[in-house]
């Protein structure tokens, strides 16, 4: 047809030109600054090659804000995937007020992440906030929340299920309503029970839009760093820091620039790195094929 | 389990969860009735029992003294929003629709790689990009600024448009495309006239998705704009301190969450009736 070509790339490449200016200068930006000592104050850009990334070889800070995303940010999928999908599960279909609790249990997700955070701070507070009320009604010991570091972890994941929950349960309760009907009547007609049913039935069914609604929670809670400047501010010391409140600590509050380039690409390519396995290993555990 | 034991296992457990969801809400909006006095004596819960609700709170966020003034950053957050997502719509619907219809060969690049560019950059870390934005906005003039703003918003729009837009088209017939240009449609009318109208539900969730994502930002906000352009979580966020009035917090988020829980509250319809199942595949 004559022009389609023309029209094709009329259609694309807005859009595509449009990302591509405006991630294109970050991206080379950072790994120019990544290799020299720049901060705010120092009008050149030197070039000091790898220093940096010498220093970030032994930032123990640096790799324990790393482990402490995987572990946090690998928990809380974990723990919003299985919570998601029982939810989306028990309000699929007869429940009273379905619409009611669909609705409901959406709003988290709605909400902005640090104004919510500076709630869930009021929440946890060690003794004007409702959470250790309850606890001394019930005649249990009072708890540092945000004070001291096991508790602080266990307090910014119950803001994290809180939050994101709902997104899984969104694209389950999705992926559930566009099931087709025949392997549920097929099971019936075989005298499945509901455990059953689900073994064998749904949850095969489903493993697409699992894998893929795991995989975006997992894209999504890698950036994890909104919460933690409100709730902790990375403390008591480092022990709630995450690579993005590091980051955001060494660039921006102290301008190590170039230190900080420098971590970024290196936090960027672990990402993407480990989400890749990630995705591959659990493509490959559920036998898909053809899927993302 | 007990086939008739099961209806009260969901619904306590319904129940449970719906009682973890809702708290934070319950907790703000009593806090946000409360004043110094009821709130520096320990926690309570049930107003006019435990203590004696007033309105300080809210008039505070609206100019009250020793309050903020939510107005203002409402209406920066609202055009942020509002324009970037428009952008992000327009653009992402057009690129979506392109590489759902036509077929593209760059070398080795092909579309599923596209895809998958535009994708990916949501993997992309909030701050690595804001020094350099710092910067290029610094150069551009348009630092403290709604349209850098805008700007710098549409990168993280952007990609969750053509997410939404690429399997939802993928999942329209071809053949209304065809009866579009036997109609003697170009391809632009043909996507104007034919395929946007049949998109309604498609273009519903992907705006919501970078409403939510739009006007939740904080972190591009609060590196990027000073005192020119405040966004409203920059404005609530600001009141969090140590030492908070946490009556005039309350309220402010409450009235900073309260147009997207609306939004959820509307679209609701179009999130549970499956249509967001193609994105997923």
């Amino acid at each position: 047809m004559y022009g389609l070509r023309r029209h094709k790339s009329m259609f694309l490449l807005p859009g595509l030109l449009t990302l591509l200016l405006i991630i294109i200068f970050p991206l080379l930006f950072t790994i120019r600054v990544s290799f020299s000592g720049w901060n705010v104050s120092s009008p050149q850009m030197d070039f000091i090659a790898g220093a940096n990334y010498a220093t970030m070889l032994h930032d123990s800070r640096f790799w324990s804000s790393i482990m402490r995303l995987i572990l946090l940010a690998g928990g809380t999928v974990l723990i919003q995937y299985v919570i998601g999908f029982g939810m989306a599960l028990l309000v699929w279909r007869d429940v009273r007020g379905r619409r009611f609790w669909r609705v409901l249990f959406l709003v988290p997700m709605m909400t902005t992440p640090v104004v919510m955070a500076a709630i869930w701070q009021m929440i946890f507070h060690e003794s004007l906030g409702p959470l250790n009320d309850l606890l001394g009604m019930l005649g249990l010991t009072k708890v540092a929340w945000l004070t001291e570091s096991g508790p602080a972890l266990v307090a910014l994941m119950t803001v994290e299920v809180w939050q994101w929950t709902p997104f899984m349960f969104l694209l389950l309760l999705a992926g559930l309503l566009s099931l087709p009907k025949e392997p549920f009547m097929a099971a019936a007609i075989d005298g499945a029970d509901v455990w059953r049913t689900f073994w064998k039935v749904t949850f095969p069914l489903m493993a697409p839009v699992s894998v893929a609604a795991v995989i975006i929670r997992l894209i999504e809670a890698s950036k994890l760093s909104d919460s933690v400047y409100v709730l902790t501010s990375g403390g008591p010391g480092s022990s709630t820091e995450t690579p993005g409140y590091y980051l955001y600590i060494q660039g921006l509050r102290d301008q190590q620039t170039g230190y900080s380039g420098a971590m970024s690409l290196t936090y960027l390519v672990l990402m993407i790195v480990t989400l890749t396995v990630v995705a591959a290993l659990l493509t490959r555990a559920l036998k898909l094929k053809g899927h993302s | 389990m007990r086939p008739r034991l099961y209806p009260v296992f969901k619904y306590t457990v319904i129940a449970v969860w719906a009682c973890f969801v809702a708290g934070p809400f319950f907790w703000a909006m009593t806090t946000s009735f409360k004043d110094a006095n009821a709130v520096q004596g320990g926690a309570t819960y049930l107003p006019w029992i435990q203590y004696q609700p007033t309105a300080t709170g809210w008039r505070n966020i609206f100019g009250g003294a020793g309050g903020i003034d939510v107005i203002q950053p409402f209406i920066n957050s609202a055009i942020v929003t509002i324009a970037a997502s428009a952008i992000s719509l327009v653009l992402g619907s057009l690129a979506a629709y392109a590489l759902s219809r036509y077929r593209f060969k760059i070398g080795f690049i092909k579309n599923s790689d596209i895809v998958f560019f535009f994708v990916s950059q949501r993997i992309m870390p909030p701050v690595v990009l804001v020094i350099p934005f710092f910067y290029l906005l610094q150069w551009a003039g348009l630092l403290d600024s709604i349209a850098g703003l805008v700007i710098v918003t549409v990168a993280l729009l952007l990609p969750i448009a053509v997410w939404v837009m690429v399997d939802f088209f993928n999942g329209i017939p071809r053949e209304i495309d065809e009866m579009a240009m036997l109609d003697g449609c170009g391809p632009l009318q043909t996507f104007v006239r034919a395929i946007l109208p049949n998109s309604l539900p498609g273009l519903t969730v992907a705006a919501m998705f970078c409403a939510v994502f739009g006007w939740n930002d904080f972190f591009f906000a609060f590196r990027l704009t000073f005192t020119e352009v405040q966004t409203l979580p920059q404005a609530v966020v600001a009141l969090n301190s140590s030492i908070p009035p946490w009556w005039t917090l309350s309220a402010a988020a409450l009235f900073g969450v309260a147009p997207l829980v609306l939004l959820a509250i509307w679209v609701e319809r179009y999130l549970s009736k499956g249509n967001l199942s193609g994105a997923v595949r």
